[in-house]
């Protein structure tokens, strides 16, 4: 490093002075823990590489080793690290959304139509949206089918199964609360149909039609209630179960063996 | 106590020795130890040889020598010290019913117990073929992020996500469709009362997805000893994917068959 430095003299010399003004400061050793190789650099070696993991917040999520059948391509289909990834995209390109959008009758159609029309990427992004939502309800249906085909739900594994229908059901409701927002035919008019089916719940069946729309028809109101749980409340209840799936899917041993 | 491993026991036995040396050198001060490796020694060179640093020996020297005699013994042996070294003395004199904190021989840690490994532990018989999460799986994971965010951009870039005139609740849309992963649903609408259409078969169907751990008792996970297990799924994965494909591009106005080449797709994602 410093020999490459040479040609331009002082500058390498003031780039290392600074380089340990900075990573000696309280600041720099505050950011990263002992360990971490932000703090003592990284050249390959065994140790350095469980220190990767070990000394960051990824720990919460991978183990400094897994077995090798892991990271076979073949068993690694990823579809549940894809599933997580486009949950995140999805909040991204969500967020990007709830810039541009109200959740009224009056308002929420022009505001996407504005916002394909007259926002830089708008169209993009809103179609990122779309896309990515449908493809994760496909990759967590998929994650499932594979799972059960590899018998990873058998012991110890049969409550994170359990947790893992429930996020199905959750990636499900996700995605048909969002549906509606849009507020032009294809949401009014699916969501009619959705909500019809739920209402004839054995009992209580025109209370949860009541519940769910927010009244006797759907209407401004039920804009209203389908967003807040679509962009607060169904994300919320996700990141927890998801927190408990992949803590779960670490202390059961990792993900399961090959066939 | 048999199964405490050889090597253990020499050093305890060591540890043991270099106490009663020290204890006898602290007694007749420069008297030498009897069977001891370093019995030559005095005892402040033995103190020397010890990890511990020299104030944490004088302050606990200075304690014991309070415990035995008084105060001023302490201040006069721990005058040699450090202000720092004294200063805690004070504080622990105050509460005279503290341990010193030192054990034999100034050690402050000792061997409690030695548990066989295997006991308390779950220890795995033969070591597993393993390899670093970073970099091998880390790489992999980025990769397949990668590929997904360009998939995705990509496909957003050609195909742009519908978006229909005005939500018009005067005009209903022939036909009607849910989205397409409550098609299925919809496609057994058409042959069920709406309870069991809409709330009884799905309910029924996830309730028993939840239970297939609880229900599934065969222990084993190669296919050719769950071939009931896997017809059942697969016979009820196809059963869902037939009806979703049957209602995404089989039925048209008044939700009727149709063929999707003779008369179009009524379909919108």
């Amino acid at each position: 490093m410093a020999k490459t430095m040479q040609g331009s003299g002082g500058i390498g010399d003031k780039w290392n002075d600074l380089k340990e003004n900075v990573q000696g400061s309280q600041a720099w050793s505050s950011i990263f823990r002992p360990g971490s190789i932000f703090r003592k650099g990284y050249n390959d070696s065994p140790r350095n590489r469980s220190y990767v993991i070990m000394n960051s917040v990824l720990y919460h999520l991978h183990p400094v080793k897994v077995k090798r059948h892991a990271v076979k391509v073949s068993y690694t289909l990823c579809l549940g690290g894809l599933s997580f990834f486009l949950f995140i995209l999805l909040t991204v390109t969500g967020i990007f959304l709830m810039f541009f959008y109200r959740p009224t009758a009056a308002q929420a159609w022009d505001d996407i139509y504005a916002l394909q029309t007259s926002v830089t990427f708008g169209l993009l992004v809103r179609n990122m949206h779309r896309w990515a939502a449908h493809l994760m309800v496909l990759s967590v249906f998929l994650h499932m089918a594979r799972v059960f085909y590899h018998g990873a739900y058998k012991a110890p594994r049969e409550f994170n199964w359990v947790i893992g229908v429930i996020l199905l059901t959750l990636t499900l409701l996700l995605s048909f609360t969002g549906y509606l927002l849009p507020w032009d035919q294809l949401a009014l008019w699916a969501v009619t149909v959705g909500t019809n089916m739920m209402g004839y719940t054995p009992v209580l069946g025109s209370q949860v039609r009541f519940v769910l729309l927010g009244g006797a028809e759907i209407g401004t109101d039920t804009l209203l209630r389908w967003y807040v749980l679509h962009v607060l409340f169904f994300p919320f209840v996700t990141v927890i179960f998801m927190a408990i799936h992949f803590w779960r899917v670490r202390k059961d041993g990792g993900i399961s063996g090959p066939l | 106590m048999s199964e405490v491993p050889e090597h253990l026991l020499k050093r305890a036995q060591e540890a043991r020795d270099k106490a009663a040396a020290k204890k006898a050198a602290a007694a007749g001060g420069d008297a030498p130890a009897e069977g001891s490796a370093d019995s030559g020694d005095s005892g402040s060179s033995s103190e020397a040889d010890s990890r511990i640093p020299a104030h944490l020996l004088e302050r606990s020297k200075a304690a014991k020598a309070r415990k035995a005699g008084g105060g001023e013994e302490a201040s006069a042996e721990g005058g040699g010290g450090t202000a720092v070294a004294t200063k805690p003395d004070s504080a622990v004199s105050a509460g005279a019913g503290l341990p010193t904190g030192a054990g034999p021989g100034g050690h402050t840690q000792r061997l409690l117990t030695v548990v066989k490994s295997g006991s308390i532990q779950d220890i795995k018989a033969k070591p597993q073929d393993k390899v670093h999460v970073w970099p091998h799986l880390l790489v992999i994971e980025f990769v397949a992020a990668l590929v997904c965010t360009a998939f995705v951009f990509i496909f957003s870039w050609l195909v742009n996500a519908p978006l229909l005139e005005l939500a018009n609740f005067n005009q209903t849309p022939n036909p009607s469709k849910a989205p397409w992963y409550f098609l299925g649903l919809q496609e057994l609408l058409t042959m069920f009362h709406p309870m069991v259409a809409g709330v009884t078969i799905p309910g029924m169907g996830i309730f028993i997805l939840i239970l297939a751990p609880y229900i599934d008792k065969n222990p084993s996970n190669k296919p050719e000893d769950r071939k009931f297990a896997i017809s059942l799924m697969t016979v009820h994965l196809m059963f869902w994917a037939v009806l979703v494909i049957i209602g995404s591009f089989f039925r048209g106005p008044g939700f009727n068959f149709t063929l999707p080449w003779i008369d179009g797709l009524f379909f919108e994602l």
